[in-house]
């Protein structure tokens, strides 16, 4: 393969996200659909859930004085994009055990859009002081 | 807006909740020890519905935390006031109800946090504290939406459902008092 025809493969394969998730995720329709999330998650607290500041390249079961469940410290995840897709559409099958008792988002765009707006707000320094 | 009705309402037990659930789900949201589903499901229905329990309960201890806070910023003014605790008494009796379930099924209830962490310093009037108890209101709607088709136990998954109406509600009520449209969808997600 040429270095003209690797670099455009990995352009491509950028774009696209990887795959089992859609690409393109839109952000502002991301932030509503996080409305779905704060009767137990915020962004820069722990509440019910951990917070999701510094979200992406986070090992799961590592936000300081949250209470993770035994599943999930032992789980070995990362969250990035397919790690995260494959969790939200449904967290108790992806992590057996998680404390996260909800069927998860089954639409593939509206978890592509809820990432793209995590992506941006989970290190927005206005937010995640 | 009018009068709120303060009227201390019916057990959620004791009253509807006995008229509108039956069997299974009566059983684990009353108590009572005879009818319980535990040894009746399999380990790991119940250790799923545990925790989907949980994590309703979770939910609704920080309703109730959230409620407190905002009765007691001095920022709501009667029937406005009186509406913010009805609600969380509300929560109080989901709160208890999801409890005695947990524990029916052999689980332990998860406890309130000491500390929300609520944005205290972006609530400086009687609109700001509604607009955040109805962001709150919404997203236990979603978390009872996200409950209710995982329940393995379809008692309990009715018992879910009826705790989402009434939250549907809180939300509705709360959009209204601050003007906006009550029910803004024909769906909730």
């Amino acid at each position: 393969m040429s270095v003209n025809r690797l670099a455009a493969a990995l352009v491509a394969a950028l774009l696209a996200g990887g795959p089992g998730w859609a690409a393109g995720g839109d952000p502002a329709r991301g932030e509503e659909i996080y409305q779905r999330c704060v009767a137990c998650h915020a962004l820069a607290q722990n509440r019910v859930g951990p917070r999701h500041c510094g979200l992406f390249g986070r090992k799961a079961g590592a936000v300081p004085n949250y209470q993770y469940s035994a599943a999930m410290k032992k789980s070995g995840t990362v969250w990035d994009d397919e790690t995260l897709d494959r969790f939200i559409e449904n967290p108790l099958k992806a992590v057996a055990g998680t404390k996260m008792g909800y069927a998860g988002v089954k639409d593939p765009q509206e978890r592509a859009d809820l990432l793209a707006y995590l992506k941006q707000a989970t290190v927005d320094p206005t937010i995640c002081r | 807006m009018t009068a709120i009705d303060t009227t201390p309402r019916r057990s959620f037990l004791s009253g509807l909740g006995r008229i509108t659930l039956s069997t299974t789900a009566i059983a684990l949201l009353a108590g009572q020890e005879q009818l319980a589903l535990v040894g009746t499901a399999s380990a790991q229905t119940a250790n799923n519905d545990t925790a989907i329990l949980n994590a309703a309960l979770g939910a609704e201890q920080q309703a109730i935390a959230a409620y407190q806070l905002g009765a007691g910023s001095g920022l709501l003014q009667k029937p406005v006031l009186d509406l913010a605790v009805q609600f969380q008494g509300h929560h109080k009796q989901h709160a208890d109800a999801l409890a005695k379930a947990v524990q029916k099924l052999g689980g332990t209830p998860v406890t309130p946090l000491k500390d929300y962490a609520f944005p205290k310093d972006k609530l400086k009037s009687q609109a700001d504290v509604l607009a955040f108890a109805a962001t709150l209101e919404k997203g236990a709607v979603s978390a009872y939406l996200g409950a209710v088709p995982i329940l393995t136990d379809r008692e309990l998954a009715k018992a879910a459902a009826s705790i989402l109406g009434d939250e549907a509600m809180h939300w509705a009520v709360l959009r209204h008092a601050l003007g906006q449209n009550p029910v803004p969808d024909a769906f909730v997600s």
